[in-house]
Formats: structure tokens, C-alpha cells, sequence
């Protein structure tokens, strides 16, 4: 959690264009002191390239970056108070791990001694301790991504920027590292700044996470405000899996909406929209939040979706295709309508991906607060 | 017994197989009889080359002794020395140049700059021959300022050995560690210093080996742009084969294979033969 709410950086109004192509698009956001703030996106979308801007290696085209209340839109990343983690670590191969942590010190004319215990500290820090001789060559991935982030945490800078910092470890270590770079960032409380195209990565690293789409932000909130109440079709359908379908809104009160949803129905919420009457409208629905069950199972549906008014929230369907991914098995449902629906199980018991099986006739529901109506 | 049978050759394994053998043998004798012959001969106790009569050691007494011999041999150690360490400089500039940075007419650049290793030896030696008149080029100065003439022209084909060489090496350079220097603090001359250079270090090293070694038995356009009192040693030695071949070319060739050996002897040692010969 952010002690202070005082941006460290602030984004104002900042344009990169090469060319005749715009990276990144009139962007303004504030990132706080001593937050996990990441940039998410697809690849292209100039999340790196914004994150060049912070570090200095590009100049806006247009707009301000202030870094810690000083403009640092022109300043050369030499001259600028924060560090980066490369995406391939860029560890100089022909010095030694203590060489490589000391460098920056070194050109900052730090003093012999205090670079001793400060490349000590900072190794201690990524638990590398005992590795101070060892060429980089001699190293995993994994190690080598720990002198750079050392090389940067040893300068202690106001904001560590960290490109892509998972992508090239294992899924095993990758875990690990989500943790220990969350850990870390609460022990010596500097700003992380990271840009990943990995929603898992985004979910369980920020405190805050910027979505970045053809060069703007597509949305900017907390992990599971981003999950739970998208903004858009895009940050839907980009982070996480989602159902999609058009529809018209029918009713929209403070405290019940409904959408009619040629494709799979009738949808009733019980929380308004405040959209236009009548206007064509999104609703998203994740997988995980519709509920299956054997045909002739009516009253317990009904049942189960009695917080909705008659016929809303139901759906039937015939299920065409399914794989099993062992916590969970993925079903995609083809409905009565013709259009296809995703829906998770959770496996709770070893037995329950046998209850359901190809060309079966299934029925659904889901409840009233598990829709989200998308606007654009 | 049974420690000394050997396993059957498997498919792959070409040097175990006797015609692989064999085939290396000749390729090797192909490519090192003559220089063992020209060695062998060179203790010859004779004055034609033709006949063994004898060892003796006196005709690298007789080569040692030759003054001209051993000015000549001065002349193009200076002369090699002087254009390796020039061409090392401008190559490495001109690659770097040549890797970091768009300018119009790129291409032309690189292309003109890789022409002194196209165009035929005796079209550039003309070339100097004329040019040097033309501008009239100080003859008489003293030495080693009297070597400047052929000096350039190494150098106008040594530098672009030295540019392919470290170009090479550029190409698997990650510039995102030139990037985090600079991110760490380094100013781009530090950066340059610390980081890239170290990089291209192997390059520098193979590309002063290169330019040496053709500085150092460069005939034809040296043969072109030398005066009198400017003979370099493979001049000098065309010269004495004109008036007949004896055991004394022999000596001297020899003791030239010789040093060269050495010299890359020590570059290899210093280097390291998986830095020069990797390219990542």
C-alpha cells in the first residue's frame, strides 16, 4: 500500500510519434510514491516505449514527464533519478557479479568502502549473496535477472522501471518471482514501474495497473476492479477470458437494469447502467460465473436464479467442445441461437468433469451482479 | 583384452575412418610441403637449391649479416607496425560508425569503403604510383618519415579488413548494455569505454592480426609505391630471387614464418582463441 498519495511521476499529455507512426497517444497519468504500478498491454501498443520516455532513452514528441516535481523530458537517462531492469537484463558480460552491481557506483565516484558494503546489501537483497565472483555466463536466467536488479537497486533510485522482467524465466520460476519481486518492493519501498503484456503477471504484481491500447489508456485501475468492472470491450476481452454479446438496453433504474440480448437472451442486473435508453450496449460475462447444469434440472434453476425476474439470466445450449485443464474444465456451449458461450467448471470433486460430456443438452444461469453492460 | 578392442565406427564418426585419415593427410601435405620444403632447404649446404648437400647454418649467418636484407626487414616491420595501428583506428571508427547510425547515402559509404579489398592490387598500386607523382610526394625525407608513402597505402587497404572484422563483432552486440550504463550513470564516452569496447575487444584484436600480417608481405602495390631507399622485405627478397634463388632467401623467408607464428602466437595467448574465433 502507498504510504504517501504524492505522484512520483506525472505523465502530461505525452505524445511519441515515429514518423508517421503514433506509439504512444496524448497519455496523462500519475503514478504514486511507492506504489506497484504496471503497464499492461498487447505488444505494440507503446507501453515500452512510454516506459523509454520514464527512463529517458526517448524524448516525447509531445507533453511533459515529471519525475519527482522536475521536469526530466529532455534529460538523458544518465542525468534522471530512476533505474531500469532490462528485458534481457543486459548484465555486462565481461565483468563479474560485485563489478556489475558496483558500476553505477563507481561512475558516481562513490567511495571504495561504502560500494563494498552497499554491492553486499543490494546482493543480500536479491539473495545472491556467496555469487560475488561469478562471470555472468556462469549464471541461470533467473540469477542474471537478479544483478540487474541489484545493478539498479544499489543506485537507489526514486522509481525502479522493469521491462518485461518475467518473460524469459520458466512458469515455475516465473511464479516464484511475481512473489519476490512483490516482496521485495514492500522491503525497500521505491516506485516499481513494469510493463508486461501478461495479464497473470499485472493481477498479482500491482497495486495499480495502467491498460495501454494503439498508444492510450484504456483503462486505469486496481487488479480486480480491472477484472470485475472493465471499462471497455477491449480491457474485457484483453484481461481475462469473456463472453461477449450485443444487445439493447431495455430498463435502466439506480437499482435494476435489463438488457436484451438477441444472441443469448434476457439479461437483468440489479444495479443501474446510467446508459442511454434504448442504446446499443456490451454485456461481458466470464466464464467462471455461469453456472451448468443437467437437463430437467428446471426448479433448481429457477431457484437459482431467482434473484432475476422470470426468463432472465437462463440460457440453453448444446455443448461442442470441452478441455480439461485439470482445477477447471473449459466447456464451449453452442446456444439455442447459434452463437458460442465459454463457461468454466472448477473440478471439486475427481469426479465432476464426468457429468458433462460432448453433444450434451445443458442449461445455465448466472446471477444478477455477474454481467457487467460495456458502453463502448 | 577386451580393454583393447575397439568400439565399431559409428556412422558419424568421420575421424575414426581411414579414407578421412587419408584425405586430411594430402590436404595437409598439399597446403605444407612447399613452406617445409623452403624450411628444409634453407640449411641446405649448398649454393643451389636443388641438390641436399649438407646442414649448415651459415646462410642465416649470410642473411643476418646482409645489411639490405635486414633494412628491408625494418623498413616493413615499421611500415606494418605504423599502418596496423592506424588501420585499427579508423576500421573501428568506421564501424561503429557504420552500426549506430543512419545518414543518407549509407550504402555508398559502405560500399566505397570496401572497395580497396575488390579492386585488383595492381590497379591500386598504378593508382598510387600516379598519385603520389602527381602530388609530388616528398622522396628524400629521413626515415621512418620516407616510408609515409607506402604507409598510407597499407593503410588504404588494411582498414577495411579491420572494419569487416569489427563490424562482425558489432552485430552481436546487445545494446541494451550500452543502454544500461548509461541508465547506471555513464556518460556515452564512458559508456563507449566500458561496455562496448570490451565487446569488440576480440575484433580489434583479429583485425590488427589481419592488418599486420598483409602489411607485412605486401608485394604488389608496395612494389609501386617504394623508392630506392625504401625496400621492404618482400621487395627485397623478389629482387634477389631475380638474380638467383639460394639458400639465404630460404633463411630469410624462414626466419619471416617464423616471426609471424609468433606474433599470432601471442595474439591467440592474449586473446584467447574462443574470443577471436566466436562471434558471439
Amino acid at each position: 500500500m502507498p504510504e504517501t498519495k504524492q505522484p512520483i511521476i506525472q505523465i502530461r499529455n505525452v505524445s511519441k510519434r515515429f514518423g508517421k507512426v503514433t506509439a504512444v497517444d496524448n497519455i496523462s497519468l500519475d503514478i504514486l510514491a511507492g506504489e506497484f504500478f504496471v503497464l499492461l498491454g498487447p505488444s505494440g501498443c507503446g507501453k515500452t516505449t512510454l516506459l523509454r520516455m520514464i527512463a529517458g532513452f526517448e524524448m516525447p514528441t509531445e507533453g511533459q514527464i515529471i519525475i519527482d516535481g522536475q521536469d526530466m523530458s529532455l534529460v538523458p537517462p544518465n542525468k534522471r533519478p530512476v533505474n531500469m531492469v532490462f528485458q534481457s537484463y543486459a548484465v555486462f558480460p565481461h565483468m563479474n557479479v560485485t563489478d556489475n552491481v558496483g558500476y553505477g557506483l563507481r561512475i558516481a565516484g562513490v567511495g571504495k568502502g561504502e560500494i563494498r558494503d552497499r554491492v553486499a546489501e543490494a546482493l543480500e537483497l536479491v539473495k545472491l549473496g556467496g555469487f560475488e565472483d561469478r562471470m555472468p555466463d556462469q549464471m541461470s536466467g533467473g540469477q542474471r535477472q537478479r544483478v540487474a536488479l541489484a545493478r539498479s537497486l544499489v543506485m537507489r533510485p526514486k522509481v525502479l522501471l522493469l521491462d518485461e522482467p518475467l518473460s524469459a524465466l520458466d512458469a515455475k520460476l516465473r511464479a516464484q518471482m511475481q512473489f519476490e519481486l512483490s516482496d521485495l518492493q514492500d522491503k525497500v519501498g521505491i516506485t516499481f514501474v513494469t510493463v508486461t503484456h501478461d495479464q497473470d503477471e499485472a493481477l498479482s504484481m500491482a497495486s495499480r495497473v495502467a491498460v495501454i491500447n494503439k498508444g492510450e489508456v484504456a483503462q486505469l485501475a486496481g487488479p480486480s476492479d480491472l477484472y470485475e468492472y472493465p471499462a471497455n470491450r477491449f480491457v474485457a476481452d484483453f484481461v481475462g477470458s469473456v463472453n461477449i454479446f450485443e444487445g439493447k438496453l431495455t430498463l435502466d433504474e439506480p437499482d435494476k437494469a435489463a438488457v436484451d440480448c438477441p444472441g443469448l437472451g434476457k439479461i437483468y442486473l440489479n444495479h443501474g447502467v446510467t446508459g442511454p435508453h434504448g442504446a446499443d450496449v456490451w454485456v461481458a460475462l466470464r466464464p467462471e460465473k455461469i453456472y451448468l447444469h443437467v437437463p430437467g434440472a428446471g426448479k433448481a434453476i429457477r431457484a437459482a436464479a431467482q434473484d432475476a425476474p422470470d426468463g432472465h439470466n437462463l440460457a440453453r445450449g448444446t455443448i461442442k467442445g470441452m478441455s480439461y485443464l485439470g482445477d477447471i474444465t473449459l466447456y464451449e456451449i453452442q446456444l439455442e441461437g447459434g452463437q458460442v458461450i465459454r463457461v468454466s467448471r472448477p473440478n471439486l470433486s475427481r469426479h465432476d468433469q464426468e457429468d458433462f460430456t460432448w453433444d450434451d443438452k445443458v442449461s445455465m444461469h448466472w446471477r444478477a451482479d455477474s454481467p457487467v453492460v460495456l458502453l463502448s | 583384452m577386451a580393454l583393447f578392442r575397439s568400439a565399431p565406427i559409428a556412422p558419424l564418426e568421420y575421424t575414426r575412418k581411414l579414407w578421412m585419415r587419408g584425405w586430411v593427410g594430402l590436404t595437409m601435405l598439399f597446403l605444407y610441403a612447399p613452406l617445409l620444403v623452403l624450411m628444409v632447404f634453407s640449411f641446405n649446404d649448398s649454393k643451389r637449391n636443388v641438390v641436399w648437400k649438407g646442414f649448415t647454418l651459415k646462410y642465416y649467418e649470410k642473411a643476418l649479416n646482409n645489411d639490405s636484407l635486414v633494412e628491408a626487414l625494418v623498413n616493413s616491420l615499421t611500415i606494418a607496425f605504423l599502418a596496423t595501428i592506424i588501420s585499427l583506428v579508423i576500421g573501428a571508427l568506421a564501424a561503429v560508425m557504420l552500426w549506430r547510425f543512419r545518414f543518407p547515402f549509407k550504402g555508398l559509404v559502405e560500399g566505397t569503403m570496401s572497395l580497396p579489398i575488390i579492386v585488383p592490387e595492381i590497379c591500386l598500386g598504378v593508382a598510387f604510383l600516379i598519385f603520389f607523382a602527381k602530388v609530388e610526394w616528398p622522396t628524400d625525407l629521413m626515415w621512418p618519415l620516407n616510408l609515409s608513402a607506402i604507409t598510407i597505402a597499407h593503410i588504404t587497404f588494411c582498414f577495411p579488413f579491420v572494419a569487416m572484422v569489427v563490424r562482425a563483432r558489432l552485430a552481436s552486440f546487445n545494446k541494451e548494455e550500452e543502454e544500461a550504463a548509461k541508465d547506471l550513470g555513464a556518460t556515452e564516452w564512458q559508456a563507449f569505454r566500458d561496455v562496448l569496447l570490451p565487446h569488440i575487444q576480440p575484433g580489434l584484436v583479429a583485425g590488427a592480426l589481419l592488418a599486420f600480417t598483409l602489411s607485412l608481405d605486401d608485394f604488389v602495390i608496395t612494389f609501386f609505391t617504394s623508392g630506392p631507399d625504401t625496400i621492404t622485405f618482400p621487395v627485397k627478397v623478389y629482387s634477389m630471387v631475380r638474380f638467383s634463388v639460394t639458400p639465404e632467401v630460404n633463411a630469410a623467408s624462414t626466419l619471416l614464418i617464423l616471426l609471424t607464428v609468433i606474433l599470432t602466437f601471442i595474439a591467440l595467448k592474449v586473446q584467447g582463441v574462443k574470443g577471436i574465433t566466436e562471434t558471439h
